[in-house]
C-alpha cells in the first residue's frame, strides 16, 4: 500500500533514524526554522494552529479529540504556558509511543517545538512512561541534547526571540499517570491522582498555570502537516479521521507489530499485514483500541473500517490503536478476569466507585473462575460496572467498565456455563 | 445548650462581585460566581448527601455521594455538586430515582468493606457514614448496618486490622476508614504539617502517617483538625471512646496562649468529654492546637488544690482551712504588716491567665483596700516593651491587626517568634499566606521551624547574633530611607514631619548601614540588604515579633524601631500590614488593659492625670495615690531590703518564671505574707503562708482578651471546684481588710469597666453574647469593635518617629563565658508547664533541653543526649544538651518549661530600660559536660519537698 509509514515512521527504516543529522538530512527541523525565520508573531502562531484545525488531525491519546481545537482552548495570555507530551503509554496492548521515541524523538521534539509556538508555552515536558527507562529513555535525552546543541532550544533560539525550553521527565510506573492531570500532578512531583475537571489543563494545569497535554503520536504528527501541508494529510484516511494512524496489533496474529497506515483502512487488510491468524485459527474478537475500550465480536469487526466513525457506530472506539486479536477457543472469562485485575491494581484509589467498585469486579471475576459463582453474580457484575461509569473523576473508571458491560453483554454464555459448571471454561 | 451541631456547606465560601442566578430543586437562588452547586444548594437549606466535602477544605470529589443532574446536561454520568460551580440559568436536581439509586448503590460499596455493627462503635450517633445509611435505608432497626449484595464475598477486605492508639489523645480504626481523604486534606490545608498520605493505590489505598509506624512517630503535632474533619468513627477522640458522644454544648475559649481559640466545650451528663475549635471563632475559625484542643486534662489533675490553706512560717506544714478562716488570715496579715511597715510594705501581682474581670478586681482591691499602686503583672516580664514602645508612637498598646489581615499580607516580617510552636494556629494561617504565594522573612537566631518547613520556605533567614535586634531594624530602615524606598506621601499626610526629619537624618547615618550592623548582628550585608528591600518594596508589610523582641535590655527601642519602619513604608493603618505582638499568655493583653501596672489605670490611663483618676475615685468612694507605685522588681528589690513584706499573687509562678531566680527566692524569704492563687502548689507558692485555690478556664465565667485585642467570652462548663470564684475571692479579701466591694457576677465587673475605660465603652456580656467577640476599641465611633487599628488617623493623632539609638547590654561574651544563651519553648509544652506537665503532652517529653550548635559541642566535648553544666555568672544548673545545626555557632538555646531545670538560675537581672521587662534572651554561659546534678538543683529539690508538705486533716 502506497501510503504506509508516512508520518511518524517515515524515516524508521534508515540507519541511526535516531540522530539528528539524520533527521535533518531527510528534511527535519525545516520547518521549525522557518517558522522561526519567518515572522514568528502571533500571525504565524495563528496559522500554524489554523493548519492543524484545519488538517484535521485528532489526539492519538485514546480519546480523539481534535487537536487544533485544543490548541486554540489555550488563553492568548502572557501568563506562563506549558506544554506536555504524554508519552507515559501504558494502555494494555500498546505500544507505538515507544517505537517514536526510539526511533524517531526529533519528530516529537520538533513537533512539541511548533506546538509551544503556536501556543506561546515557552516550557515543555516530555513525561515518559517510567518503564521506558532503559531502552528508551536515553535515547531521548541524547536527542534532547542534540537539539540544544543546535540551537533549536533554548532561549532566544537561532536568534529569533522565540524561547522553547524542553525537560524530560521520566515517570515511576503507574497507569493512571497517563491520565493527563494524574500526569500533571505526577509531573509536579505529587502522587498521580488525576484531579477534578473542570478546571481543565488550559485554564489550570502544571503549577496551576494553562497547559495542554498533547500524545507522543499526536505531536511527532506535527512536523509533517505543516511540510506535506493539510491536502496531503487529509488525502489519507477518512473525511472525519484522516491522516494515518500507528496500529499496535497484538494477539493471536503471525506477526505482530506497529503498522502506519491510513485511518480507515478495512479491519481485514489490518489483520493481512499482521500475517493473519495465528495457526489460521478462527477470530473470535477483537479489542480494538486498547484494553480500555470494548471488545467487538469477530463477525462485528470484520465489517468495520479502522478509524473513529466505524469503530464507535460498532459499539466500541479506536482509541490508542491498540488492537488485540484473539483467536476462538480463548476462554472470555478469564481473558477478562485477567483484565479487571489491571483496573483493580491500577486505579489511583481516589474515587469510591472506583477504589471499590474494581475491587469488586475483579473479586466476583475471581470467585466465578474458582467455580463458586453465581448466576446473581452477573447481575451484580454489569451492576457495578454501570455505576462505575460516568461517575468517577477521571475517565479510568469508564475504562474499568467497559470491558465488563461488553465482555458480559457479548460472551454472556460463557460466563453461565462457567458458572453452571463449577468454573470450568467453555473454551477448553 | 443542647449538643451544637454547625452546619458544613461543603465546600468554602467563594468571593466574588458577580452573582450568579440559577434555580435548584425549582428554588430560586443566587449566590457568587465560582460557588459549588453544593454549597450553594446548602445556603438555601437544600442538603445533599456528601462524605468528602467539608467547607473548610477545598473540594476534592471523590465520594461521588453528592451527585446531582441539571437540566440540559450533555456528557453521561452525573456531576459531583461538590466540584461543579453553579452557572448562571441552571437548574439543578439534587433528587431524583436515578441519583438515589447510584447514591444507594455507592453506600453499598462502602459498606460492603465496613463493619456492620454501629452498636458498638464509639462514634455511634456522631458519624457521616451512618447519617447516610440511615437516609438510605441501610441502617437496620437494631443499629446495624444491613449486609449489602457484596458481603457473600468475604476474602479481602479491610476489616480485622489492629487500631493505632499511639497517640495520647486520639486512636485510628483503619478498619472504619472510608478512604476519604478527608484527613490527610485538614493536615496538609488547616493545619499545614502535611503528616498524612493516602498510602498505595486502588484498593489498597489507606491512610497513613506519612513513613512513620504510627501516629506518635509521625511528623504529627496532635492538632487534631483530621479527627475534627473525619466523617466516621476512624479517626477519634479517645476521650469519646471512653465516655461516649456528648450531648451538650458550651462555647468558650482556650485558657491557654495569646490566639485565643474559640472552642466548643462538649459536655455528657455535665462533664467535659472534648474541647472542639468553633467554626464561628473569629481567631481560629474552627482550628486549634495539642494544648486547646487536648491538653485539659490538668482542670481535674489530683494536684490540684481545691481547699484555701495557711501557715505561719513556710517551714511549717500546710493547714486546710475554711474559706473565711483563710481570708481573715489573710487580712489580719497584711493589715498588720501596714501597720508596722506602712502602706507601701504590700503590694500584689495580676494574672494574664484570669479573666479581665478576676485580674481588674485584683489592681482595685490594691488600689482601695491596700491603698497604693503597687500592683504589676506578669505582662512586665513579656510585653511591656510593646505596651511602652508602640504607645510612644502609635498612641496605644497593642498590635495594630486582627489575625485575618495576614491574609491579605504580601512580605511577612517575624522578628523573635516561633509561631509555628508558640502561636500553632496562628502560623497556620500565616503558612496558608504563604503557599498562597506572600514572601517570609524570619529574623532570629534559630532556624525555627516556620524558616523551613513543607511548602514553607523563607526568602530569607537572618540568623542574627541575640541582643542585635536593634542594629538589624536600624538597618532595615536605613536602607529603606537612603535608596528611597519610604512612602513619603503616607508620612506626609499621617505622621509627625518633625519626628520623621529628626529620624532620617539619624537613620540615614552610615553606622546604621548594613554594612555596618554586620559586625553587631552577625549577619552579611547584601542580605540585610536585600531582605529590606524586599520589606519595603514588596507590597502589604506586616511585622509579626515575640518575646525575641521584648525580653532585652533594648526591648522598648526595637518595638519603636519596628513601629518607626512600618510608618515610614506606610504599613500601618491598613488590611495586610501592621506591627504585630505575638502575645503569649491567654489573657496578657487584657491584664495590661485592665489597669494592672503601677502607673496607669484600666484603659491605659495614667494615674497621675487627675481627671483619669478623679473618675476611679469617685466610682471607688476612695482617693488613689498620684504616684506610680513599684514594679515586681522593685517590690522584690525592697523585700530584699526588708521594706517589703506582703505580696498578693494571683496565677504566676514568679520563682520560676523570673530572671535570677536566687534573688527572687531570697526577696520571698524575706516577706511575712505571701498569699498565692493558683491551681497548684507552685514554686512560688513553696514560699507562701496562704494559698487560695484558683478556678481553671473551665469554672471561669467572664472574658479573655488575645493578642488581636479580641474580646472573648470564657463561659464555666461547671461550678468552682473550690467553691468560690476568683473575684469572689478578692472581693471577700478586700471585705476584710474594710473595702467595700458588692458585686454579684463577673458581668457587673465588666459593666463598671465600660463606665471607667473609654476604650471598653461599648463592652457588655450582652454584647458578646450577641456578636460572639469584640476587638477593642469598642466605643461610640466603633460599636462592633476595631480590627485595624490606626486606620486614617493614628490613635496619638500623628505618628511619632522615634530615634533608637543601639546601646549594647552589658551582657556580652567574654572569656569566661563566651557563649550566649537565649530562650523559647516547645509546641507541647506551655510557660512553665504547670498545666501541660499534669496532662498526656508530657509523652513528647517534658525536659528541658540545651540546644548547641555540633562546632561548639565538639570543642567541649559535649555529646548528643548527655547531661551538661549550663553556667553563668549569675548561677549554675544541668540540663540535657541536644546537638543541632539550628542554632548558630556561639549561641545556645534552652526552654524554660520545667522547674528542676530552673533555666532562670543562669538569667540575669539586666532588663529593659524603659520597663525593666528582664533580659531573658541574653546571657552569657558557659557549657560542659557534667557528671550530676548541679548543687543547686539537688539543694533546691530538698528544699522545697520541705516547703510543699500539707498535713492530713
Ligand atoms: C486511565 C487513562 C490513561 C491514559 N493513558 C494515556 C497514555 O498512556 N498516553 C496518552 O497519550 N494518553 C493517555 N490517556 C489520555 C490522556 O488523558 C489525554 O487525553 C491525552 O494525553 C491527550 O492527548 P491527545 O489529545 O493528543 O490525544 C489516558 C487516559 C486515561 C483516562
Ligand atoms: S493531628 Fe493535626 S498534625 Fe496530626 S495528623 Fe492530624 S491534622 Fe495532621
Ligand atoms: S480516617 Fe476518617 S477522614 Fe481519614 S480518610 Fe478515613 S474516614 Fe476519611
Ligand atoms: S493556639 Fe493557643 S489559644 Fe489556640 S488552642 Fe492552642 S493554646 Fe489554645
Ligand atoms: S461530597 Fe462531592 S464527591 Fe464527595
Amino acid at each position: 500500500m502506497m501510503h504506509e509509514n508516512s508520518i511518524c515512521f517515515s524515516n524508521i527504516n534508515q540507519p541511526e533514524s535516531w540522530k539528528i543529522e539524520n533527521y535533518m538530512a531527510s528534511g527535519g527541523y525545516l520547518q521549525w526554522k522557518k517558522i522561526l525565520q519567518g515572522q514568528p508573531g502571533d500571525k504565524a502562531r495563528q496559522k500554524i494552529v489554523e493548519i492543524i484545525k484545519t488538517s484535521g488531525l485528532r489526539g492519538r491519546g485514546g480519546a480523539g479529540f481534535p487537536t487544533g481545537l485544543k490548541w486554540s482552548f489555550m488563553p492568548k495570555t502572557t501568563e506562563q504556558k506549558y506544554l506536555v507530551c504524554n508519552s507515559d503509554e501504558s494502555e494494555p496492548g500498546t505500544c507505538h509511543d515507544r517505537e517514536i521515541l526510539k526511533l524517531n524523538p526529533h519528530a516529537v521534539i520538533e513537533g512539541m517545538a511548533i506546538a509551544g509556538f503556536a501556543m506561546d508555552a515557552t516550557v515543555g515536558y516530555n513525561y515518559v512512561r517510567g518503564e521506558f527507562i532503559k531502552d528508551c529513555y536515553p535515547i531521548v535525552e541524547f536527542a534532547l541534547q542534540e537539539a540544544y546543541t543546535h540551537n533549536l532550544l533554548g532561549k532566544n533560539i537561532l536568534g529569533s526571540g522565540v524561547n522553547f525550553d524542553l525537560y524530560n521527565f521520566l515517570g515511576a510506573g503507574a497507569y493512571i499517570c497517563g491520565e493527563e492531570t494524574g500526569l500533571l500532578e505526577s509531573l509536579e512531583g505529587k502522587q498521580g491522582k488525576p484531579r477534578f475537571k473542570p478546571p481543565f489543563p488550559a485554564k489550570f494545569g502544571v503549577y496551576g498555570m494553562p497547559t495542554t497535554v498533547n500524545n507522543t503520536q499526536t505531536l511527532a504528527s506535527v512536523p509533517k502537516i505543516i511540510e506535506q501541508g493539510t491536502e496531503w494529510y487529509k488525502s489519507m484516511g477518512t473525511d472525519k479521521s484522516p491522516g494515518t494512524n500507528i496500529f499496535s496489533v497484538t494477539g493471536h496474529v503471525n506477526k505482530p507489530g506497529n503498522y502506519e497506515l491510513p485511518l480507515g483502512i478495512p479491519f481485514a487488510d489490518l489483520l493481512e499485514r499482521a500475517g493473519g491468524m495465528l495457526d489460521n485459527k478462527k477470530l473470535k474478537a477483537v479489542i480494538p483500541g486498547g484494553l480500555s475500550t470494548k471488545v467487538l465480536p469477530g463477525d462485528v469487526i470484520a465489517d468495520c473500517t479502522m478509524d473513529y466513525e466505524s469503530l464507535a457506530s460498532a459499539g466500541s472506539a479506536l482509541g490508542t490503536g491498540a488492537v488485540v486479536v484473539i483467536a476462538e477457543g480463548t476462554c472470555m472469562v478469564e481473558l477478562l478476569k485477567r483484565s479487571s485485575r489491571f483496573y483493580y491494581v491500577e486505579n489511583c484509589g481516589q474515587c469510591t466507585p472506583c477504589r471499590e467498585g474494581t475491587g469488586w469486579l475483579y473479586r466476583l471475576l475471581q470467585k466465578i473462575t474458582q467455580g463458586k459463582g453465581q448466576e446473581s453474580d452477573l447481575t451484580l457484575l454489569v451492576d457495578v460496572a454501570n455505576r462505575i461509569e460516568g461517575n468517577t473523576i477521571c475517565a479510568f473508571g469508564d475504562a474499568a467498565a467497559w470491558p465488563v458491560q461488553s465482555f458480559i453483554e457479548h460472551y454472556y454464555s460463557e460466563f453461565e456455563y462457567m458458572i453452571n459448571n463449577h468454573g470450568k471454561s467453555i473454551a477448553a | 445548650m443542647s449538643i451544637l451541631k454547625e452546619i458544613d456547606h461543603g465546600t468554602p465560601a467563594i468571593t466574588s462581585s458577580i452573582t450568579v442566578s440559577a434555580k435548584i430543586n425549582g428554588m430560586d437562588i443566587s449566590v457568587p460566581e465560582g460557588t459549588s452547586i453544593m454549597r450553594a444548594a446548602s445556603l438555601y437549606g437544600i442538603d445533599i448527601p456528601k462524605l468528602c466535602a467539608s467547607d473548610s477544605l477545598e473540594s476534592f470529589g471523590s465520594c461521588r455521594l453528592c451527585i446531582v443532574d441539571y437540566k440540559d446536561r450533555t456528557g453521561f454520568g452525573y456531576p459531583s455538586s461538590c466540584t461543579t460551580p453553579i452557572t448562571e440559568g441552571m437548574e439543578v436536581i439534587t433528587n431524583n430515582e436515578k441519583l438515589t439509586y447510584l447514591r444507594k448503590n455507592l453506600m453499598e460499596l462502602y459498606i460492603s468493606d465496613h463493619p456492620l455493627d454501629c452498636n458498638t462503635c464509639a462514634a455511634d450517633g456522631d458519624c457521616q457514614l451512618q447519617d447516610q445509611a440511615s437516609d438510605l435505608d441501610l441502617l437496620g432497626a437494631n443499629n446495624m448496618l444491613k449486609p449489602t449484595r457484596y458481603n457473600t464475598v468475604t476474602n479481602n477486605t479491610h476489616l480485622g486490622q489492629p487500631i493505632d492508639s499511639s497517640n495520647p489523645y486520639f486512636n485510628f480504626d483503619p478498619e472504619k476508614c472510608i478512604v476519604c481523604s478527608r484527613c490527610v486534606r485538614a493536615c496538609n490545608e488547616v493545619q499545614g504539617t502535611y503528616a498524612l498520605s493516602l498510602h498505595g493505590r486502588s484498593y489498597d489505598t489507606q491512610i497513613k502517617p506519612g513513613i512513620a509506624e504510627n501516629f506518635l512517630e509521625s511528623e504529627c503535632v496532635s492538632c487534631g483538625a483530621c479527627v475534627q474533619s473525619c466523617p466516621t468513627g476512624s479517626l477519634i477522640e479517645k476521650t469519646i471512646v471512653e465516655k461516649g458522644i456528648p450531648d451538650q454544648t458550651v462555647l468558650t475559649t482556650c485558657g491557654y496562649c495569646g490566639v485565643g481559640c474559640s472552642f466548643k466545650a462538649e459536655l455528657k451528663n455535665g462533664e467535659v468529654v472534648r474541647m472542639v475549635p468553633h467554626k464561628d471563632g473569629k481567631a481560629n475559625h474552627g482550628h486549634s492546637c495539642v494544648k486547646g484542643r487536648f491538653a485539659w486534662g490538668y482542670t481535674n489533675h489530683v494536684d490540684r488544690i481545691i481547699k484555701p490553706m495557711i501557715r505561719e512560717k513556710i517551714t511549717d506544714p500546710w493547714e486546710q482551712v475554711s474559706w473565711d478562716r483563710a481570708i481573715t488570715f489573710a487580712a489580719a496579715k497584711l493589715t498588720k504588716i501596714q501597720k508596722e511597715h506602712g502602706i507601701q510594705s504590700i503590694g500584689g501581682i495580676t494574672s494574664a491567665r484570669t479573666t479581665n474581670e478576676e485580674a481588674y478586681i485584683v489592681q482595685k482591691l490594691i488600689r482601695t483596700a491596700f491603698g497604693n499602686n503597687n500592683v504589676d503583672t506578669c505582662a512586665r516580664v513579656c510585653h511591656s516593651p510593646t505596651g511602652y514602645g508602640l504607645k510612644q508612637t502609635f498612641g496605644t498598646s497593642a498590635g495594630t491587626q486582627n489575625f485575618d489581615s495576614v491574609l491579605e499580607s504580601d512580605v511577612i516580617l517575624i522578628i523573635g517568634a516561633n509561631p509555628i510552636v508558640a502561636h500553632p494556629v496562628f502560623a497556620s494561617q500565616i503558612k496558608k499566606r504563604i503557599k498562597q504565594g506572600a514572601k517570609l522573612i524570619v529574623a532570629d537566631p534559630r532556624r525555627t521551624e516556620i524558616v523551613e518547613s513543607p511548602h514553607i520556605k523563607a526568602d530569607y533567614h537572618l540568623p542574627l547574633l541575640p541582643g542585635s535586634n536593634v542594629p538589624l531594624i536600624n538597618a532595615f530602615s536605613h536602607v529603606a530611607v537612603t535608596e528611597k524606598l519610604i512612602d513619603q506621601n503616607y508620612i506626609n499626610q499621617r505622621c509627625d514631619i518633625e519626628s520623621f526629619n529628626d529620624w532620617k537624618e539619624f537613620i540615614s547615618l552610615e553606622m546604621h548601614s548594613p554594612e555596618n550592623a554586620a559586625t553587631a548582628t552577625g549577619l552579611n550585608a547584601t542580605e540585610i540588604r536585600a531582605a529590606a528591600r524586599l520589606y519595603a518594596t514588596g507590597g502589604n508589610g506586616a511585622i509579626y515579633y515575640g518575646l525575641g523582641v521584648t525580653e532585652h535590655s533594648q526591648g522598648s527601642t526595637m518595638v519603636m524601631g519596628m513601629a518607626n519602619l512600618a510608618m515610614a513604608t506606610g504599613n500601618v493603618g491598613s488590611v495586610g500590614c501592621g506591627v504585630n505582638p505575638l502575645r503569649g499568655q491567654n489573657n496578657v493583653q487584657g491584664s495590661c488593659d485592665m489597669g494592672s501596672f503601677p502607673h496607669e489605670l484600666a484603659g491605659y490611663q495614667p494615674i497621675e492625670n487627675d481627671k483619669m483618676r478623679g473618675a476611679f475615685e469617685k466610682k471607688w468612694h476612695v482617693t488613689i495615690q498620684n504616684k506610680p507605685g513599684m514594679r515586681s522588681l522593685n517590690m522584690f528589690d525592697a523585700a530584699v531590703a526588708g521594706k517589703f513584706k506582703g505580696i498578693y499573687i494571683q496565677g504566676e509562678d514568679f520563682v520560676q518564671s523570673e530572671p535570677n531566680i536566687q534573688h527572687i527566692e531570697q526577696a520571698f524569704k524575706s516577706m511575712e505574707c505571701v498569699i498565692v492563687q493558683d491551681l497548684f502548689l507552685t514554686e512560688t507558692a513553696s514560699y507562701a503562708h496562704v494559698f487560695f485555690p484558683a478556678t481553671s478556664f473551665l469554672e471561669k465565667d467572664g472574658t479573655f482578651t488575645n493578642a488581636e485585642r479580641r474580646i472573648n467570652r470564657v463561659r464555666p462548663v461547671m461550678e468552682p471546684i473550690s467553691g468560690k470564684h476568683e473575684w469572689e475571692i478578692t472581693q471577700e479579701l478586700g471585705q476584710a481588710m474594710g473595702y467595700q466591694m458588692n458585686y454579684s457576677s463577673s458581668s457587673e465587673i465588666m459593666d463598671e469597666i465600660s463606665e471607667l475605660a473609654p476604650t471598653f465603652k461599648g463592652v457588655s456580656f450582652d454584647k458578646l453574647d450577641k456578636l460572639g467577640s469584640v476587638q477593642w476599641p469598642c466605643n461610640d465611633e466603633a460599636p462592633e469593635g476595631t480590627p485595624i487599628m490606626h486606620v486614617g488617623e493614628f490613635v496619638r493623632g500623628k505618628g511619632k518617629f522615634i530615634l533608637t539609638e543601639y546601646v549594647p547590654t552589658t551582657e556580652a561574651a567574654n572569656r569566661k563565658y563566651p557563649l550566649l544563651l537565649t530562650t523559647g519553648r516547645n509546641l507541647t509544652q506551655y510557660n512553665v508547664g504547670t498545666q501541660t506537665r499534669r496532662t498526656p503532652n508530657t509523652i513528647w517529653g517534658e525536659d528541658d533541653v540545651l540546644e548547641i550548635h555540633p562546632a561548639d559541642a565538639s570543642t567541649r566535648g559535649v555529646n548528643n543526649e548527655t547531661l551538661v553544666l549550663l553556667r553563668s555568672r549569675k548561677g549554675e544548673t544541668t540540663l540535657r544538651a541536644i546537638i543541632t545545626e539550628n542554632i548558630p555557632p556561639g549561641v545556645v538555646y534552652t526552654t524554660f518549661h520545667n522547674p528542676e531545670t530552673g533555666a532562670n538560675v543562669v538569667t540575669t537581672e539586666n532588663s529593659d530600660w524603659a520597663t525593666n521587662c528582664p533580659e531573658y534572651k541574653v546571657t552569657a554561659v558557659e557549657v560542659e559536660p557534667a557528671e550530676h546534678r548541679s548543687e543547686w538543683q539537688i539543694k533546691r529539690t530538698r528544699e522545697l519537698k520541705k516547703f510543699r508538705q500539707i498535713r492530713s486533716p
